[in-house]
This record gives structure tokens, sequence and C-alpha cells, in this order.
């Protein structure tokens, strides 16, 4: 047990949302703490899928579109300045991406969506190009004969998530910032002037508290007079060998990263809380990728992992400054990778600048509660 | 470098990279090169650096021949067999339809 030395801000957790705000902040001037939990937590970050996606979000919720929008546009310049602040090159590439239907029915159900979502969003909405069978084999060639169409969208892409972690890692501390893993905040007494934040491993006071611990902030945002309830969400991924180029776009099931891995994923598991992969998950994951994508039988799957995302009420993000208690901030989201350029240089400038809205207003979480008028 | 520490019992042929070599018959593809003085078996795909068999018990994947036709197998995994063709690896492995 030790007592840190105090702190202008602490960010607690080291995800890649946290990360990404502590980077923001030390970019704008600031100096903080990133207070991280044990290797062994249920870390979002580790289940990720590596996209930047913008097709199909904000069904019903045109705001978060537009915020994905936006920060899909952010990410060029995003991964500029992460290199420039880390020395690593994230490989984002935004080439355009699909999802593949492999029966009408799927087809009908995802270009509706599609649809709807544009249509809410009159003349920002994203560029997209329904395809069918031979117009996907003109852009894809190597796709098989059950791929039924498509749909297209040229502003979708992916990075190569391990350096992006890595990268906003390494960033935040050459900009300023500090971290300490193996400190799990187990408990926040707001103070006079700040928060004492106390866990097995010591405490510290901190003038200012962002929340970024994933599905962790359903436990912490209650004691600084917020709240963030969570859902379970289960998601496993399947790794391949690396193979030579195949498929230069990226695609929401699918996907050949730069180094030439393909990770097949997008399961989604509501009901269990097991850590454990399935094997009747991987089973589905793998028929899917080889009915999409023939050739795949016969390259050898190397490693299969699952894990918790985080996944609010309504699935969409929250971003909140306390309103009992100023300088308490929560920032949690699904999308980790997509939304990381917005988090590093929107929420983050938002909260150096003592901002009393992080973000459009319809991410606080009063969005939850039963009577709002 | 490596020689074996039991004189061997039999003998089997196999051609790596389209040279004959000798091995022990209860040698592995990894022994059976190391023995031959093939010291990297294969490029790594991301950075181009010589490879070469490690922990010889399945787990690190840094072995990856071509064997008979089949890419990325295991070399410390397979037994020889005579008349094997072994080639080394440079590059990913290529996913031709129906092929290996």
């Amino acid at each position: 047990m030790q007592t840190l030395p105090d702190q202008e801000i602490v960010v607690v957790g080291g995800g890649l949302v946290g990360a990404a705000v502590a980077w923001g902040l030390a970019r704008k001037g600031l100096r903080p703490l990133v207070l991280d939990g044990e290797d062994l937590a249920h870390r979002a970050s580790r289940a990720n899928f590596a996209l930047v996606w913008v097709q199909g979000k904000g069904l019903g919720a045109p705001h978060y579109a537009r915020w994905t929008i936006g920060s899909a546009k952010l990410w060029p310049s995003f991964s500029e300045e992460l290199k420039e602040t880390s020395g690593i090159d994230v490989a984002l590439r935004q080439r355009g991406g699909f999802t593949f239907a492999l029966s009408e029915s799927e087809m009908g159900m995802w270009s509706g969506e599609v649809r709807s979502v544009a249509a809410a969003l009159g003349e920002d909405a994203p560029e997209h190009v329904l395809l069918d069978h031979a117009g996907t084999a003109r852009m894809v060639p190597a796709i098989g004969k059950d791929v039924v169409g498509s749909i297209y969208s040229p502003i979708d892409g992916d990075v190569n998530s391990l350096r992006l972690f890595r990268a906003l890692h390494a960033g935040m501390v050459n900009l300023g910032a500090s971290y300490r893993a193996h400190s799990d905040v187990t408990e926040i007494l707001p103070k006079a002037g700040g928060f004492l934040l106390k866990g097995a491993w010591g405490d510290v006071f901190a003038g200012r508290v962002v929340l970024a611990a994933g599905n962790g902030n359903a436990r912490l945002a209650p004691m600084v007079g917020l709240s963030a309830p969570t859902l379970q969400s289960k998601g496993q991924i399947l790794v391949t060998e690396k193979c030579e180029p195949f498929f230069p776009y990226t695609s929401t099931t699918l996907r050949q990263a730069d180094e030439g891995g393909v990770m097949i994923g997008d399961s989604q598991e509501a009901d269990t809380s097991s850590i454990a992969t399935s094997q009747d998950i991987s089973s589905v994951l793998a028929s899917r990728a080889v009915r999409t994508f023939p050739q795949l039988a016969n390259v050898n799957v190397l490693r299969s992992w699952a894990g918790f995302r985080v996944k609010t009420l309504d699935g969409l993000p929250i971003y909140e400054a306390s309103p009992d208690h100023p300088g308490a901030y929560v920032v949690m989201c699904h999308s980790g990778v997509t939304l990381a350029a917005n988090h590093a240089l929107r929420i983050a400038d938002a909260i150096a600048g003592r901002a009393a809205t992080l973000a459009d207003a319809r991410f606080s979480s009063r969005r939850f509660h039963v009577s709002q008028h | 470098m490596f020689r074996s520490i039991e004189s061997p019992k039999s003998r089997v042929r196999v051609i790596v990279d389209g040279r004959e070599i000798e091995a022990d018959v209860a040698a592995s593809v990894a022994a059976a090169l190391l023995g031959a003085g093939m010291t990297a078996v294969r490029r790594s795909v991301v950075g181009g650096e010589p490879r070469a068999p490690y922990c010889l018990m399945g787990i690190c994947f840094e072995c990856l021949v071509t064997i008979d036709g089949v890419q990325n197998r295991q070399a410390c995994m397979v037994p020889v067999r005579d008349g094997m063709v072994i080639s080394s690896q440079r590059g990913a492995r290529t996913m031709e339809v129906g092929g290996q």
C-alpha cells in the first residue's frame, strides 16, 4: 500500500479508450496518470476487431452515425500524429469495407439498415453501394458462390490494433503522461477540490478523474454521481496463419491484417460470463468464412480467443461530465478503435478545456433514466 | 553444428530444396534439417529474417516448411519418410483454390 503524489488528472483504465483520452490530454499539455487494472482483467481492448467502421452504424441514432463518420474522417491525421509521437505506424487502411450476405434475407435486412441510416442523415450520409454477386466478384474475385451480394462503403477501413495499442501507450508517455499497471481502482471518494482514488495497491488524490474502465465503469460511475449500466456481450475471434494478400478491403466479419493473418469474428453472446472460447461458435465463424472465401478451407487457424465487449444498454457511447461532482467524467463505448480519433482529439480536448458537455448531449447517461423531461 | 548422440538405426533419403539428404528413420523433419546443417528453414513473413526450428515441440511455429506440397507444416512435428520432398519457405503461404 502506498500513497502516490497528488495528481491534476487521473484516467482510470489503460485500454484503447483510456489510453486514447490520456494521449489526447497529454497532447494538450496536461500530465495525466493512467491507472490500469490487472493483466487478466476482462479487457475489452483484447476483443477488438481493429475496424475503423461506419457502415450501418447509428440505426435510430443519427447523432451516433455523425459521431462515427467524424472519427473515421479524423483518423488519417490522427494516425500521422500517433506516428510522430510514438514512432509507430498503425497501418491505417481506409480502402473501403464490405458486408457480405450469404442469403437474400441477410442482404435484405442489412441493406435496409444501411438505407435507414442514410435516410436519417440526408446529405451527410456516407457513400454506400449495394452489389449483387457479380458486382461483388468484380471487386473481390476471391468470393465464393454462396455470397449473394454485399454492401460496399468506401469510408470503412482498419488498422493494426496491436500497434495502435502500443502507439497510444508509447505516445502518451512521450507526451508527458504516466502509467501504472496493477492499479485497479475499487473506490472513489469525492473530496474538496478533487477525488481520492483507492485500490489494493494504495491511493492517490486527483484533482479530476476520467472513468475509462470499460465495463468497470458500471461499478465506478455511481461513486461520482453518474451511471454507466452495461450488458454482457461476448465476442469470439479466430486468427489464421499469415497468407499472401487476397483481400485488400475489409469487412465486418473477416479481415486480412496488414501482416497477412486473417481475423474471423463478429460472434455475439449475451448469456454467458465464461471467458472460454466455444467450439460451436468457432465452427459457425469458420463455416461462414469459408463460404465467403473458399480458399480459406485449406488455411490453418492458429489462435482463437474471446473477450467481453463494452456494451451499454442501447449500445451507444456514454460521454458525460458529472453535474454533482465537477471534474469527474465517464468515457465509454463499444467501438474503441473507430472512435479512438474522436476520443484522442475531441473528447480529450473537451476535458482539457473543462467543457460542460464532452460531446453531443444525447450521449449522456441521463437517456437511461425513466423520466427525462 | 548438430550431430546425433546415437548411431542411427536405419536411414531414409529425403529431398530438401532439390538436394538429397540422409536422415535417421526416427528423426523429425526439423531434426533431419538441423542434422544436415540447414539452420534457416524459412524467412519471416513480416520482416524477411531467417528462421530456424526453436522449441522443437510444436509450440513456436518457427520451423514451418513445405512438405510434399503442403505449406506451413511444423517440421518438428512431422516424422521423416523415405522419398519425402521438403522445401524451405519465403514469403507468406499462397491460397490456391482446392490446393494445399
